[in-house]
């Protein structure tokens, strides 16, 4: 009795490790396509792409031809929404400016709080696209100048609450950004000058 | 028993949705589109043909004190792999049936064959079973799926029907889940009389 439930246990999980192990690429590729996507879709036309993390959030800083900077994707979230946590890819162009969004992961109702994927966009119904959300968002029920999905506050809440959250690591990010090349040429007038002594 | 008789009691005799009135809970909560519903009737079909196999192979091996658990684990087997295929291959579906694939193990279509069928039986006419019992709950998914699409969306497959119209949100929410199985349970059921 115990022999044969064991013997079935253990080939369930030789087999299980073995589809894990086939399977994890495929997987990882899919993620890592869909992330792609959200992150083409929100930004406007670039060339290049460099993700950087700072403070475990991911930035995704987009570049044209000349190497100029365009935008920055953020992926932002809430767990304000009705059916849990909405996860929204946030574009952002050099002024914080809003370029795009995308939901990435969403438990809304369909039909209800799922519309958030076309609803704030440029031709939804209340487009947030354009908008900065230097003043951050909010619903109109909240005194805010958003129209909310008609029966879903709740979602159009963690949306923008969403938008505010990617809105304040894109701050977060900027100070960050601005200080970092100033360290960095710091960095090399101390060792052009420690050449240069040694060079003398 | 002959196939042809399987084949029948899975899709119309015996379907595990109109008749048996087995696995409500994915029946209920996945059938908020035509597509979603084909997805998850097709996920349990291939669980109930292998699960099926499996079973009728191993039934003289596996004790009648520890049968329940034994199953168990070979369904579950399963349906990691459908989740794992899904999530690397159909990364969208994954993603609208998410919740719901884990829960095929103890969708109780599946057990039931297993218990009431595979255990019983040799591994053809298990497999047989497996593939026409799935089948009839993906056709009854599908159905269902379709009605609330339709008065839900106006959509058929995605694909709008009526323009602009946005449809009576009642059906996509669980009430209208509820009320259109109780429609279709009855209408089918006195078409299975006549």
């Amino acid at each position: 009795m115990l022999l044969s439930l064991t013997v079935i246990a253990v080939v369930a999980g030789g087999v299980l490790g073995l589809v894990n192990k086939v399977t994890a690429e495929p997987i990882a590729k899919a993620e890592k396509a869909k992330k792609e996507a959200a992150i083409k879709a929100v930004l406007p036309a670039f060339d290049k792409l460099e993700a950087k993390t700072i403070d475990g959030i991911e930035y995704n800083y987009a570049f044209d031809a000349q190497g100029q900077p365009v935008g920055v994707a953020i992926e932002s979230g809430s767990d304000k929404g009705f059916g849990g946590h909405l996860g929204v890819m946030v574009g952002f162009d050099n002024e914080g400016t809003i370029t795009g969004y995308q939901i990435v992961e969403t438990a809304e109702t369909p039909g209800l709080g799922a519309k958030a994927a076309e609803w704030f966009q440029k031709d939804g119904k209340a487009p947030v696209i354009g908008l900065n959300p230097a003043e951050p968002l909010k619903v109109k029920k909240d005194g805010g100048s958003i129209d909310a999905i008609s029966g879903s506050t709740i979602t159009s809440r963690a949306f923008c609450e969403s938008i505010n959250n990617a809105y304040a690591s894109f701050k977060n990010s900027t100070t960050a950004v601005a200080e970092e090349p100033a360290q960095v040429e710091n960095v090399e007038i101390e060792e052009n000058e420690s050449q240069k002594g040694g060079n003398e | 028993m002959k196939a042809i008789d399987i084949i029948k009691n899975g899709l119309i005799k015996e379907n595990p949705t109109w008749v048996l009135i087995l696995g409500m809970c994915p029946t209920l909560a996945t059938t908020t589109s035509a597509v979603n519903g084909l997805c998850m009737g097709l996920a349990t079909a291939f669980v109930l043909l292998c699960s099926n196999v499996v079973i009728s192979l191993l039934k003289s091996v596996i004790p009648d004190k520890v049968r329940i658990p034994a199953f168990i684990v070979v369904i579950a087997t399963f349906v990691t792999v459908v989740q794992f295929v899904m999530q690397g291959y159909i990364p969208d579906l994954y993603t609208s049936l998410g919740l719901f694939i884990p829960l095929i193990v103890v969708n109780c279509v599946v057990l039931g064959r297993a218990e009431a069928f595979a255990s019983k039986n040799n591994v053809w006419h298990s497999a047989l079973d497996g593939l026409f019992m799935g089948l009839g709950f993906t056709w009854a998914l599908t159905l269902i799926g379709l009605v609330r699409e339709l008065l839900g969306t106006g959509c058929i497959f995605g694909h709008s029907l009526i323009g602009g119209a946005d449809g009576m949100l009642l059906f996509i929410l669980p009430p209208g889940g509820f009320i259109c199985l109780g429609l279709l349970l009855a209408l089918i059921n006195r078409l299975r009389k006549a």
